[in-house]
């Protein structure tokens, strides 16, 4: 089981070190050389317009896809050469990787509390299951819940390796305003308390206004602009995020990306 | 190789099958209706002739055997295709699960489920048609350890074709052992079949189990080179599974297959 984080030092690498990644599908380029940081307790936002290179970038990072060339540190970790260590210490959570329907609240934890190898799973299960309220619903089939059930059985899949690096596409997408609001609280709190880094796709700007420290923009498979969310669009003259965010989502020629 | 991982699978088709009794239910029905079905047709061709071949033993236990090599492949082919419906290849090869952990996983699986259909196997055909496997005598071990392996080999062969090219072709899977089974010479000797049938033929390790089955039967007894050239086979064979696995599933990690996989409707 990955020992929880409680303090950083200088020394320490970052939890999350990608350098120059690319990716192609067939002649087409979806990631060109992209590198980005992500330190114990920050969180990151990747926004970008559809097709934009996240989802590709996300999937390089977890080893579900081997870029064509570039390298992804996990704490320092090569994922390609200690990819077990690696992933040993990550969790990831996308509304388009949903949980076996077919097992029950508990078993998909344990399931995946024993794909994390963790030395006592049922109890790490239990704790979870009560600290997400979600004990009365541990035989109930993940098929049969709520949108928003199903999210806090899949955040609550996420912490059970006590991750230091936390991947999530688009978490909030399928929840209402009230539960979208507690998770965004829920991994704050976790970021803070935790020291876990956090990447965070999200097309909401407003939600990555309140909950990144930082935000990477692509365009596409770019880094275009990065900096404070809450700044970013006053310093390139835009009245908040998402009109930055538009103009570039329509405009990526003007800001130097090419074809 | 981590034995909890390799657990998680295992114990996860345990929880599927607790939770869905439906699922236990392929594991013993179609064996039970062959080994009834067989079991009379073998007392009827018994009753003709008095004096003739053991029917049960070249046919009642050609079909036991040859049903527990369908569900050696079927328990591996089964437990991988859980992870096709439910898209759960993301969320599993984005923790710390290897391929070798992975496919021991499914192999144990089939061990598990393989046993059961098994045992149901064996108490039918003991109890209703009299048929033990001790009556094979100790090639009997032999017989069952050449066709586990060969089944095992082609259980990871075959989900490694459905990774490669999709949950739609899962339908490919299931006519395999009927495919096999002419080749396999499992209801007649080889020499029956035209010369090329047979160059195949050698190269399937069942092959060699029926016609020791045969030669029980007739009253001569196994050779112990037969049954070892057999194993060696099915176990070049796995190897050779394994490595076409491994090859699909890297190339499935290059091109974003794999990434793509739990996109894909199977509904």
């Amino acid at each position: 089981m990955t020992a929880p984080i409680t303090a950083r030092t200088d020394t320490a690498p970052p939890a999350l070190d990608v350098r120059d990644i690319a990716k192609g599908y067939a002649g087409k380029a979806a990631v060109r050389g992209i590198s980005l940081r992500v330190e114990a307790g920050e969180i990151v936002g990747l926004l970008g317009p559809n097709g934009a290179g996240k989802t590709t970038t996300i999937n390089m990072i977890l080893g579900l896809l081997a870029p064509d060339s570039g390298q992804v540190l996990i704490s320092g970790l090569d994922l390609a050469r200690q990819r077990a260590a690696a992933l040993a210490m990550v969790n990831f959570q996308a509304s388009y990787a949903p949980l076996p329907g077919n097992l029950t609240v508990r078993q998909n934890l344990l399931f995946f509390a024993r794909l994390y190898a963790l030395a006592q799973p049922a109890r790490r299960v239990g704790e979870l299951l009560e600290s997400f309220k979600l004990t009365a619903l541990a035989c109930t089939r993940c098929g049969l819940l709520s949108s928003g059930e199903q999210a806090r059985v899949a955040l609550a899949k996420t912490l059970l390796n006590r991750p230091r690096l936390l991947l999530l596409d688009e978490p909030t997408s399928s929840l209402d305003p009230a539960t979208a609001d507690d998770l965004r609280r829920m991994i704050r709190d976790l970021a803070a308390r935790n020291g876990c880094a956090v990447l965070w796709t999200s097309h909401n700007m407003l939600e990555v206004e309140q909950v990144c420290d930082r935000v990477l923009l692509l365009a596409r498979g770019r880094v275009l602009l990065q900096g404070d969310p809450r700044r970013l669009a006053a310093e390139h003259g835009d009245a908040s995020l998402e009109d930055l965010f538009i103009r570039i989502a329509r405009e990526p020629l003007a800001h130097g990306v090419d074809a | 190789m981590n034995l909890r991982r390799v657990s998680a699978i295992v114990l996860r088709q345990i929880d599927l099958m607790r939770s869905s009794p439906t699922r236990v239910v392929p594991l013993v029905a179609w064996v039970a209706i062959d080994i009834v079905l067989w079991g009379f047709i073998t007392r009827y061709l018994g009753s003709l002739s008095a004096h003739g071949p053991d029917f049960t033993l070249t046919l009642l236990g050609a079909v036991l055997l040859w049903d527990f090599f369908g569900r050696i492949m079927q328990g591996v082919t089964t437990a991988f295709f859980e992870d096709v419906w439910s898209r759960s290849f993301l969320n599993l090869f984005a923790s710390p699960i290897s391929v070798s952990e992975y496919v021991a996983g499914l192999v144990a699986t089939s061990v598990l489920t393989s046993c059961i259909s098994l045992a149901v196997m064996l108490l039918l055909a003991r109890f209703a048609f009299g048929l033990s496997l001790l009556a094979f005598g100790l090639p009997a071990a032999g017989f069952l350890a050449v066709l586990f392996l060969f089944g095992i080999a082609l259980g990871i062969f075959a989900s490694a074709v459905v990774l490669r090219l999709g949950p739609a072709s899962e339908w490919l899977v299931w006519p395999i052992p009927a495919l096999l089974s002419p080749f396999a010479a499992v209801f007649y000797p080889l020499h029956v079949l035209p010369q090329w049938m047979q160059w195949v033929a050698h190269a399937l390790p069942p092959a060699y189990v029926f016609e020791g089955l045969r030669a029980l039967a007739a009253g001569h007894g196994v050779q112990p080179g037969t049954l070892l050239l057999a194993t060696t086979l099915a176990l070049l064979q796995i190897a050779l599974a394994l490595g076409f696995f491994v090859r699909v599933f890297r190339g499935a990690i290059r091109s974003g297959l794999l990434a793509r996989y739990s996109a894909e409707s199977v509904a």
